[in-house]
């Protein structure tokens, strides 16, 4: 240390035997994050890079290992102008996922306002809203899919609410309304699109109904208390404070539930990479088309989080 | 005086119509908030409800237009054949035990991680925070083939190779895959679990370390004395959710255990392995009572822990205040 201290040129600075607090400190942090440190390295990192050459090459696995022939972009042309399946596919999960969002963003926010005020059997309400988060992930959602049976059963029920005159009277009323009003047909759309999905949005939101209960939960009560004897209406009160102290969240949300959607292992593009790797051997193909896939990811990732952040920092001043 | 007298009558008048308006309309409110939530709590049980009636169904009952919802006589029939079918026990403890081992881990590499992030001051601190999020964003389909032959030809700098000359060991079939991705903090939505740990950490006042460093306490020892007492709610939610995620998670037990049954690629071959027993023909009840028997026999477990640990989970959502 005296050694050290002398050939960075400050001697007069007081000896110390070993570290500084700071110093100590920034050992223990690294101390703390090696695991990710070291994982994101090894199994992060590496196989990206990996991934990325794969894309680039033809694959083939012998009997001592896998050997790689570098193949330029011939992966990534016979994804996207070639594979006739490919592109559709993918516009289809993105215009689904551009669809789902933002009613998952706003259905969760609902849902936690609602289980946030105090009521008779609210614990109760919780664990249940919670549910999702437990029973509807991985194989219990792919099996609910490839029921068989259930499918046919809401197709026939589907039937039956459009040879009942009456249902369908009131399906066609309720669009009618809407349009009535002067509502723009893509909005309407939306609309009767989102009623349809409630059961996809409401078992994919139980993280963000919890990530937006939590936030409401930190609001400080005395916010309200002042603003309520200032004469605030519930309604200005939700405007003022409950929206600009959450909006941060729902980038967060917004964030998650886009990660959330498309790396959901049964969506369309998800098993057909999956397919394509492992069904078919084609490894450099499928590595291109995850390429691909991650690269629409990233641009409507980066869209939104700049709108978002737009439209909260609007609330936030 | 007469006047006055009367004025204050009216005034209390309009006031207790006031009062009433007020009542009404709280009512009328936690009305609307009784339906909402009794809607809402219904789309999320109604599938299991069903998933459950179908279970108790016999194969005439699945076909005969009358019986909805509620099967027509108890039968058991269906648990039996996918106990049997299952293996359910041997499958039930192999998966408890990889589900147990990998939570485990990550608990502690994640909560470690955490940590680090929520208490320590570092260079790079910021950016290797985004890198936390980054491995969250990226699909694990993009990593999905290279870790795939990283662990089917394991090898550390080519060391295993140079010594014996074959390529690599093959981890496939064993558990070092989830051993590994879990204590690097690299498994299923790890991401997700370090940021809830920092924010958690975060949240507890700082006098309490304060006190234990005043006290000699070194930081190592502070970490578990101190803090994992602490934090026993979010512990207890990090828990649950890579419990459960792990249970079902049939993407990456499909990706490293071919030949290894545990509840998710047992559940998904459950239907077809039935029907080459008994039949050679599709049916699609049969699948149907088989897929929501199953179901509901994978779920079961979960659903117990989750009534366990729902207190604590509640919770640590009170206590996180996960903004900022």
């Amino acid at each position: 240390m005296q050694q050290l201290t002398k050939q960075k040129g400050q001697p007069f600075r007081k000896r110390r035997k070993g570290l500084t607090l700071r110093q100590q400190k920034a050992r223990l942090g690294y101390f703390f994050i090696s695991p990710f440190l070291l994982g994101f390295l090894l199994l992060f990192l590496t196989p990206i890079i990996q991934s990325f050459i794969y894309s680039l090459s033809d694959l083939t696995v012998t009997s001592s290992g896998y050997e790689l022939n570098y193949v330029g972009f011939s992966n990534f042309n016979r994804v996207i102008r070639v594979d006739p399946n490919f592109t559709p596919a993918l516009l289809q999960t993105v215009i689904q996922l551009i669809s789902m969002v933002p009613v998952i963003l706003i259905f969760s926010f609902f849902a936690a306002t609602l289980i946030n005020a105090k009521f008779k059997g609210r614990g109760f309400a919780r664990s249940i809203f919670f549910l999702p988060v437990i029973l509807t992930s991985g194989i219990i959602l792919a099996m609910e899919n490839s029921d068989l049976i259930l499918s046919s059963a809401q197709v026939m029920a589907e039937e039956d609410m459009q040879n009942t005159s009456m249902q369908m009277m009131q399906f066609l009323q309720f669009r009618r309304l809407l349009f009535a009003i002067n509502l723009p047909p893509f909005i309407v759309n939306f609309l009767v699109a989102a009623v349809d999905q409630i059961y996809d949005v409401v078992i994919a939101s139980g993280v963000q109904i919890l990530i937006f209960l939590a936030g409401l939960q930190s609001i400080p009560v005395t916010l309200y208390e002042a603003s309520t004897i200032d004469g605030a209406t519930a309604w200005e009160n939700f405007w003022k404070i409950t929206f600009p102290m959450t909006s941060p969240l729902i980038i967060v949300n917004a964030v998650y539930s886009v990660i959330n959607t498309f790396t959901n292992p049964d969506n369309e593009m998800m098993s057909s990479i999956h397919y394509t790797i492992f069904s078919q051997s084609n490894f450099g193909v499928g590595s291109a088309m995850a390429w691909v896939y991650l690269a629409a990811v990233a641009i409507i990732l980066a869209i939104m989080s700049v709108v978002l952040i737009k439209l909260v920092s609007r609330y936030q001043h | 005086m007469e006047n006055t007298a009367q004025l204050a009558k009216k005034k209390e008048r309009n006031d207790q119509v006031k009062i009433y308006m007020a009542k009404l309309a709280r009512y009328t409110w936690s009305l609307i908030r009784l339906v909402l939530v009794f809607g809402i709590c219904f789309i999320i049980l109604q599938p299991l409800f069903t998933k459950f009636a179908v279970s108790l169904m016999s194969e005439p009952d699945l076909y005969d237009a009358t019986v909805q919802f509620v099967p027509r006589g108890l039968n058991v029939q269906n648990y039996l054949v996918a106990f049997q079918e299952m293996d359910y026990f041997g499958t039930f403890l192999r998966t408890f035990g990889l589900s147990a081992l990998v939570s485990i881990l990550q608990l502690i590499s994640c909560t470690l991680v955490g940590y680090g992030f929520a208490r320590f001051k570092f260079p790079f601190k910021n950016t290797m925070f985004v890198l936390v999020i980054l491995c969250l964003l990226v699909p694990p389909q993009v990593l999905m083939l290279p870790l795939f032959l990283q662990f089917r030809f394991f090898d550390v700098f080519g060391i295993y190779e140079l010594l014996t000359g074959n390529a690599g060991i093959n981890l496939m079939d064993t558990f070092w895959p989830f051993i590994l991705t879990s204590l690097l903090t690299q498994g299923y939505k790890n991401g997700l679990y370090i940021f809830l740990m920092r924010q958690f950490f975060k949240g507890l006042p700082v006098e309490l370390e304060e006190a234990a460093y005043i006290d000699g306490c070194s930081a190592i020892k502070t970490f578990y004395k101190i803090m994992i007492p602490s934090a026993v709610p979010m512990l207890v939610t990090v828990f649950l959710f890579s419990f459960v995620w792990q249970w079902t998670d049939s993407f990456y037990t499909g990706l490293y255990l071919n030949n290894y049954t545990v509840m998710s690629n047992a559940l998904s071959s459950l239907a077809s392995s039935v029907m080459s027993d008994q039949l050679t023909f599709v049916s699609p009840a049969l699948v149907s009572m088989m897929n929501n028997t199953g179901t509901i026999l994978v779920v079961l477990p979960l659903f117990i822990i989750y009534l366990l640990a729902q207190r604590y989970f509640v919770e640590s959502i009170e206590r996180s205040g996960i903004v900022g």
